[in-house]
């Protein structure tokens, strides 16, 4: 366990570099891109002379690199800065963002793990029945639609048709939990679905792949039930797989599902990434582009130390 | 007149469509906004009831946005702005300017003076009495050095402003311009108490007909009936939820299911579909808005107005009103005055697509072999990329070779526009002729996209601007339009209509065709019946 | 040959699978021929319901919705695929790199992979593209290597189980090279896993494609492809009107076929016998 417990320190440490290195991309990627906030946020309506005042008083005029080192000073003090276009601190922006991301993606999750892994397992075990090509039909279906798709159709459905959920889910802090909980209905089937079957596909693949070893004809030999060698042995030995293609699945739920924020009206995170990125608002696109990483680096770790527990080989590497 | 009675009737029993009353109205010169037949039926009848929650869906919003009016740029901005303040004065739906902060004013002979007489005993939100120290101050935030203000340009012609009392502010003009009340009628230029400054902003004080409780820039904005609102007969809701959707489909969808009441851009392709939404009605408005392709004079051989002529034959208006609009709109005149507004030259001879004529000038240059580089990106707006492609087959027929240069949307209005030599482009409008021609058609304008420079046309606009006789100024802006039409540097294919849709509860006078949503003034002039 | 052997053994859902990715190729290849249209032809009203002359009706601006789903599967077919075979070159190679000479070429592999992947993909796409310029070449590549991070994680995980196992330290302990390894043991052990993810891939690409279409990038109009299809028509959903669902059904019916040969070749790789 020691060795667990090193590598996570190892890995954290990592984690703050790999931060770091991704500030520096995002604020170079930003610069990189035609024109600032300034000029974005004026549009049509941009003066020279009013776009150099603009940049004055947000000190855009100062180098680059200045400017990152300025910005990384306040980091390190704690501060994430404002939002270069309307002077909000950047915390009061994100937070509640942030929060409502995560309980959009917990919400998703709690749903589309195990009934992916259940499925899985379940096909894995009929596997090539009528049972298991349905399964797999019908969630390879679901994952054919693009997101966007699969949400207008729930919408039709269940929203319009049938008049049981809202449409659009623009949660606020005036809801109770179960106000939201509701409002989240559709949002959250969708990115199930989305989810679901990547997720059951690896599961079944895994322990279709562990089935043939030789530790399994022998668990078989020794007159162990079917179910049990599948659920105790296989699915066990198969965990390394699975649990990465989980951790990537979580990952996407936090981070990517912009689309299904535009769709639904949810204020989450996705949505004031994209719209800083595209107005240039770099304290902005910074925070949001840390926390996206920095929930993926610790899923990621997350990961790989449950790998390491689950495979006694990888415990003891050489 | 009787025919329009006839169309009207025709209209009302349902013997026509909506789109063909419009049309039929309007080819009788009259303007489609004005008869009242195009009201619902509840709202010609009903005096304006209070109470209600109005929602509205509406596009643009963005996380980066900011109540500061010098940066005020989204339409949900617009709009929340004139919930919460007001201007000095305000522009109705027949292009008048009308008193609303200022109870009245007048000017020196020459427009070069102007004397705006406060309303008086007016509160902000905050309690604070209005006076002319908060007026100097807001329209002051708009100009100097340090301005950062998209309003800047037009108030460039202020000289000074000064208070006299407390209810007087007088502005002093380096030139006479007659139609300075129609600028102070921009909704940059809104009231704001004196001192404000950084994140005050974004409280929203005003002295609007609503007070903003609860504002999150491109997602959500909730305001409330301002109990002591000044104002007669106007902002009858309880309370105004706006919320920024910007898919199409979320927001028909939020509409169809009760969720919203009010929905901004509908989908010209799907306008037929939500015409037959029961409980749904939908608006044509035309505005001023239209579609711009200038070219740079500077660059050859842009400066032979033969190529300018034959740029502007070989576009044919009506198939891009009919392609690109679906018919929601109308065949601009190469000059950017709309029907709508005031001085519009109605008998100016539209142009036509005419090929051979196109091919004629074309020959005349020595420009039938060029190859004329147009460039477009869908951030012009939506649909540029294709109606440049159009346009190329279009010019095709008079022999002219149009190459169609793709963009990046990212950037376009600072690296494209005004920056390559022939490009696609879009103008909201002005309220008045003079406005318009100002901002981007006069000699030295920083918008004038051409650097298009005609000696006369520039003498008539500062001839025009100072002039208060109407009949004369209706004789001037004529010519400009018509100098413009066969001299300046842009096609002008065509003015679009705004096409929205609200609930079918909803009330609501005259629409304005001066912005998107009746003037963005939905929240105080509409009301559930 | 082998191959006709192994398909005469093949179960029948296999077949299917087969002929249902072998008549996508068809109308991808004679599309021109087919199509009664031509691909950005306007022929008719919007969202016309199937006729006789329009057999699956029309488009959001009128175009013969047949015409444009046979055009789209050259367009879709074609880009997914050259993505998937270029993200799953560069990924696996460095995936089983990675794993088998472990120590600092590992360490700096997975660690420009861990940044990489950890910068949210649309985000990511979104700002290359923009910086990049958006064409369907530079689409191919940013998307590819954007894929590939994924594969690389998956690949590099698969070979370090397989790496463990003592086979594989047999071989090493006979002197075999990282090369041989990669090749002879590695591959053809973590092959069931890497053959599921390119099924999955495959189809991920023209939904990635689709939800960059979404945002305003992607494969531009009037280019015909699935993804953008169902965007581009997905408002009629809300009307109550199904043209979104004919190139929504066609990735579906591809992805199904692509995921039945892969669920063959997973039942004979595994070889297990039920």
């Amino acid at each position: 366990m020691d060795s667990v417990f090193g590598l996570v320190v190892k890995r954290i440490g990592m984690g703050i570099l790999t931060l770091f290195a991704i500030s520096i991309i995002f604020f170079m990627g930003v610069e990189a891109l035609p024109g600032d906030l300034a000029e974005e946020i004026l549009g049509q309506n941009a003066l020279p002379e009013t776009v150099a005042a603009f940049r004055k008083e947000l000190k855009l005029d100062l180098p680059p690199h200045e400017r990152y080192f300025s910005w990384l000073g306040d980091l390190m003090k704690g501060d994430l800065g404002k939002s270069l276009a309307n002077g909000r601190p950047v915390v009061d922006l994100v937070g509640w963002r942030f929060a409502n991301t995560m309980f959009l993606a917990i919400s998703a999750a709690v749903i589309a793990v195990p009934v992916a892994i259940l499925l899985g397992i379940i096909a894995a075990l009929y596997r090539n029945s009528l049972f298991d090509r349905a399964i797999s039909i019908a969630t390879l279906s679901t994952i054919s639609f693009p997101e966007f798709f699969v949400a207008y159709i729930l919408i039709a459905l269940l929203s319009v048709q049938l008049i049981i959920f809202p449409s659009i889910s623009n949660i606020n802090d005036q809801m109770s939990f179960w106000q939201k909980i509701y409002a989240i209905v559709l949002p959250c089937l969708t990115l199930t679905l989305v989810v679901v079957a990547h997720m059951m596909r690896q599961t079944r693949a895994a322990i279709i792949n562990i089935l043939a070893s030789p530790f399994i004809e022998m668990a078989r030999l020794k007159g162990i039930h079917r179910t049990r060698v599948i659920v105790m042995h296989a699915f066990l030995n198969a965990l390394s797989p699975v649990i990465n293609v989980i951790a990537l699945n979580l990952a996407y739920l936090v981070v990517g599902v912009v689309i299904v924020e535009v769709v639904f009206v949810y204020p989450g995170l996705g949505q004031l990434m994209v719209d800083s990125v595209s107005k240039r608002d770099i304290p902005v696109v910074q925070a949001c582009g840390l926390i996206f990483a920095a929930v993926y680096i610790g899923l990621n770790l997350t990961a790989d130390v449950l790998s390491i527990i689950s495979n006694p080989r990888l415990r003891n590497p050489r | 007149m009787s025919k329009i009675k006839e169309l009207e009737q025709l209209f009302t029993k349902g013997k026509i469509t909506r789109r063909d009353f419009i049309t039929r109205v309007s080819a009788l010169g009259f303007m489609a906004a004005v008869s009242p037949a195009l009201l619902s039926s509840t709202a010609k009848a009903a005096t304006p009831k209070k109470g209600g929650r109005f929602i509205i869906g509406i596009t643009g919003g963005s996380t980066t946005d900011s109540m500061d009016p010098a940066t005020l740029t989204s339409n949900m901005n617009q709009n929340v702005n004139w919930q919460i303040r007001n201007n000095l004065v305000e522009i109705d739906h027949n292009f008048n300017a009308i008193p609303e902060l200022a109870e009245s004013w007048d000017s020196t002979p020459d427009a070069k003076v102007w004397t705006f007489k406060l309303r008086k005993g007016i509160e902000f939100h905050n309690g604070k009495t209005m006076t002319a120290e908060d007026v100097i101050f807001s329209i002051n935030h708009h100009l100097g050095e340090k301005s950062k203000s998209a309003a800047k340009a037009y108030l460039k012609s202020i000289k000074a402003i000064k208070a006299d009392g407390k209810h007087e502010v007088i502005f002093e003009l380096s030139g006479g311009s007659a139609d300075f009340p129609f600028i102070l009628g921009d909704y940059h230029l809104t009231i704001c108490p004196a001192g404000t400054e950084g994140l005050e902003w974004e409280k929203g004080i005003g002295t609007g007909g609503y007070i903003l409780e609860s504002w999150e820039p491109g997602v959500r904005s909730f305001s409330k009936r301002n109990p002591n609102y000044w104002k007669e007969g106007r902002a009858h809701f309880d309370e105004i939820e706006t919320l920024s959707i910007v898919d199409t489909n979320a927001r028909t969808n939020a509409l169809k299911t009760g969720r919203i009441n009010y929905m901004d851009r509908v989908e010209l392709k799907t306008v037929h579909l939500m015409k037959r939404m029961p409980g749904v009605n939908v608006s044509a408005i035309t505005g001023t808005a239209h579609y711009t392709i200038p070219m740079r004079l500077d660059q050859k051989p842009y400066n032979d107005n033969n190529v300018r002529m034959a740029l502007k034959l070989a576009v044919n208006r009506e198939q891009l009103v009919k392609q690109m609009l679906r018919g929601y709109g109308e065949p601009g005149n190469d000059h950017p005055i709309a029907p709508v507004n005031k001085y519009y030259a109605k008998d100016l001879e539209q142009r036509k697509y005419d090929p051979e004529k196109a091919k004629f000038y074309m020959k005349k240059a020595g420009m039938l072999d060029h190859t004329f580089n147009l460039h477009a990106a869908d951030a012009a707006f939506a649909g540029a990329v294709d109606a440049a492609v159009l346009m190329k087959e279009q010019a095709k027929k008079a022999g002219i070779n149009i190459n169609v240069v793709r963009e990046p949307d990212d950037g376009y209005w600072s690296n494209v526009w005004m920056k390559k030599e022939w490009c696609m482009c879009y103008w909201g409008g002005r309220p008045t002729e003079d406005m318009m021609f100002s901002v981007a058609y006069s000699d030295g304008a920083p918008w004038n996209d051409t650097l298009w420079k005609n000696d006369r046309f520039n003498k008539l606009l500062i001839s025009a601007r100072a002039e208060l006789d109407k009949d004369k100024r209706r004789k001037l802006y004529w010519e400009m339009q018509e100098i413009c039409r066969n001299d300046s540097g842009t096609i002008v294919p065509m003015f679009n209509q705004m096409v929205e849709a609200s609930s079918d509860k909803l009330a609501h006078g005259p629409i304005s065709g001066h912005m998107a949503l009746d003037g963005m003034r939905t929240p105080e002039r509409w009301w559930f019946a | 040959m082998a191959f006709f052997k192994l398909l005469r053994k093949s179960p029948i859902i296999a077949r299917i699978g087969l002929v249902m990715i072998l008549l996508n190729i068809a109308a991808a290849i004679l599309a021109p021929v087919i199509a009664p249209y031509s691909e950005t032809e306007v022929v008719g009203d919007v969202w016309m319901p199937m006729s006789s002359e329009h057999l699956l009706g029309t488009d959001h601006i009128g175009r013969d919705m047949f015409t444009r789903l046979l055009y789209g599967a050259r367009n879709t077919i074609a880009t997914a695929f050259v993505i998937t075979m270029f993200s799953f070159a560069v990924g696996i190679s460095c995936g089983f790199f990675a794993a088998t000479l472990g120590g600092w070429s590992d360490l700096i592999l997975s660690r420009l992979v861990d940044i990489l992947m950890a910068i949210p993909v649309l985000i990511f796409a979104l700002v290359a593209l923009a910086i990049v310029g958006n064409s369907i070449p530079k689409l191919v590549v940013v998307i590819a290597l954007l894929d590939s991070t994924r594969v690389y994680r998956l690949s590099r995980a698969v070979a370090m189980d397989i790496e463990v196992v003592e086979y594989v330290e047999a071989a090493r302990l006979r002197g075999e090279g990282t090369w041989w390894l990669m090749r002879h043991e590695i591959l053809p052990n973590a092959m069931p896993p890497l053959v599921a993810e390119f099924g999955l891939r495959f189809c991920f690409v023209f939904l990635f494609i689709a939800a960059l279409s979404f945002l305003g990038l992607g494969i531009q109009p009037p280019t015909a492809d699935w993804g953008g299809m169902v965007r581009e028509n997905s408002g009629a959903i809300t009307f109550g009107i199904f043209t979104p669902l004919w190139p929504a059904g066609a990735i579906a019916f591809l992805t199904v076929g692509v995921n039945f040969i892969v669920d063959w070749f997973l039942n004979v790789a595994s070889g297990l016998q039920d």
